[in-house]
């Protein structure tokens, strides 16, 4: 069946409209306690209308609090490029890198940032640094290994082009290795951003910082549901927004 | 001794089920300035043999010796245009020259490379599109970057593998025009790889037909007695056109594939 414009735009709100319904039902039936669509409206406009006051650390508008978490995210995101860039570089060209390292890369992978974060604390003692480690540590892993992958599937044929010129080590690696392995680098970076974001929630709720994660947690413990059902909306459009964002990133350096 | 000697060269691969044995033991001389095409199957180990002159892989046994020296390895002075293109996607049809230039000439001034750069662009007739990435390319243009390509070094010996087999008939025909062209203006030492009968005919001084493989050799060379500069037109009317023919067609019906 072929999707029309107009149904482009009705049908997704058709499942929104679905997902409130039952969101109603269940919060008229089984979870009193859960608040109702108007009510976490009513509780949430000033937070989303005025997305910028500040009353104090931990209530601040919905805005303020993103870019908390935002700038938090930009900085263990770009510390995860940093280092899983040249790791995945590394595994994907030697193979003897690649036999040293990749079961401890294979081993990592799956650690909960929970399990991270409290380490994270012991190493830097401060909350703010600790909650970046735990961001990068667990983000890498995507780029790490798409870029290794990358690597290791370049096509014989381009390399033979390098062989039959002699390029130096330096030319093949920037003129041919790179080049062609940037599509799956970036494609790593799409989903380490999309981990990043992932992580930020269980960090801030951890170290108790300000930010979407942290006033969640808060608000949590102070009882205001309403805010909960807030932050979760405000986290899945950011995160849907990033992967959009670098999605578009990714098509770009696609072209070949 | 010829400029190219190819003396008993073998290869086997061994994959997982088993040994197959490819080449098995194929001579191959020719003179500089010579253009000789080897006329054979698909699949009986045409580009294997280009590989190895090419020195991208190692045979298991024989020699090839290119100007007295023995090929151990890949160099600049065995360009080869490959099948597939093999042009680097994300560098413009100059880049992809110039990659060459500049590897074959680092001690040129720049502005001698780009010059040099220019002059073979200008050979295959894509100065317009110089600036232009393959992908934006028709098959016919993209092996004609991958010719200049191959021209750009200058080398001792161009190997052609099967260059225009992925273009269609009219493309091929062009490209086959051009080539006798570039190749009169420039009497480079060319072993030219293809399954076309005719397109080795018009083109080189010389043809081996190989049989199909395992154990693939050479037959005895045929001798091209058309003489140059060739024209495509009424060259099939022509006895030494048809003699070469007749030689070659026979040969290779002689040794078809088993299946």
């Amino acid at each position: 069946m072929r999707v029309g414009t107009p149904q482009k735009v009705i049908l997704p709100l058709l499942g929104v409209a679905a997902v409130l319904v039952v969101w109603s039902i269940v919060s008229a039936t089984v979870a009193p306690d859960l608040p109702a669509p108007a009510r976490t409206w009513q509780e949430s406009r000033r937070y989303v209308l005025e997305p910028f006051f500040k009353d104090g650390e931990m209530n601040q508008g919905i805005g303020r609090l993103a870019f908390y978490s935002l700038v938090r995210v930009g900085k263990g995101f770009v510390l995860a490029l940093a280092i899983g860039t040249p790791i995945g570089f590394l595994l994907g060209l030697s193979r003897r890198f690649h036999e040293s390292f990749d079961p401890i890369v294979q081993f990592m992978r799956p650690i909960s940032p929970l399990a991270w974060l409290p380490l994270g604390l012991v190493i830097f003692q401060k909350s703010e640094p600790a909650a970046i480690f735990t961001i990068a540590l667990c983000a890498m892993w995507p780029t790490v290994i798409n870029t290794a992958v990358g690597v290791r599937s370049i096509s014989q044929d381009y390399l033979n082009v390098g062989r039959v010129l002699k390029l130096s080590r330096l030319k093949m690696l920037t003129r041919i290795v790179i080049p062609a392995t940037l599509p799956y680098v970036f494609t790593g970076y799409r989903l380490s951003l999309g981990l990043a974001w992932l992580v930020i929630v269980a960090a801030e709720m951890l170290t108790g910082t300000p930010g979407v994660g942290g006033f969640l947690w808060q608000e949590y413990n102070s009882l205001v549901y309403s805010h909960i059902i807030l932050s979760v909306i405000t986290i899945g459009t950011i995160g849907f927004v990033l992967d959009r964002l670098m999605g578009l990133v990714e098509a770009r350096v696609r072209v070949h | 001794m010829a400029y190219l000697e190819v003396r008993s060269l073998r290869k086997t691969y061994t994959g997982r089920r088993g040994a197959t044995a490819v080449l098995g033991g194929v001579d191959l001389s020719l003179d500089e300035g010579e253009f000789v095409a080897v006329v054979g199957y698909s699949g009986s180990g045409k580009t294997t043999l280009v590989s190895l002159i090419g020195g991208l892989i190692a045979p298991d046994g024989g020699e090839i010796l290119l100007d007295g020296v023995p090929v151990t390895a890949p160099g600049p002075e065995r360009g080869i245009v490959f099948q597939q293109y093999s042009l680097l996607p994300w560098l413009s049809v100059r880049d992809n020259v110039a990659l060459a230039v500049d590897a074959v000439n680092p001690g040129l001034p720049a502005s001698e490379r780009r010059r040099i750069t220019d002059e073979f662009i200008a050979l295959v007739n894509l100065t317009p599109a110089a600036w232009k990435r393959p992908r934006e390319l028709s098959g016919g243009m993209r092996q004609r970057v991958a010719v200049a390509r191959g021209l750009a070094t200058r080398p001792k010996l161009l190997l052609m593998d099967e260059p225009f087999s992925a273009l269609d008939a009219l493309t091929r025909a062009t490209l086959q025009d051009e080539l006798l062209r570039i190749w009169g203006a420039r009497r480079s030492t060319v072993i030219l790889i293809t399954n076309d009968v005719d397109e080795a005919i018009l083109l080189a001084d010389r043809i081996y037909p190989m049989t199909p493989g395992p154990d693939a050799v050479l037959g005895p060379a045929i001798e091209v007695g058309l003489p140059r500069p060739r024209q495509r037109r009424h060259m099939s009317l022509e006895p030494a056109y048809q003699k070469a023919r007749q030689g070659l067609v026979e040969f290779l019906r002689a040794c078809r594939p088993s299946k």
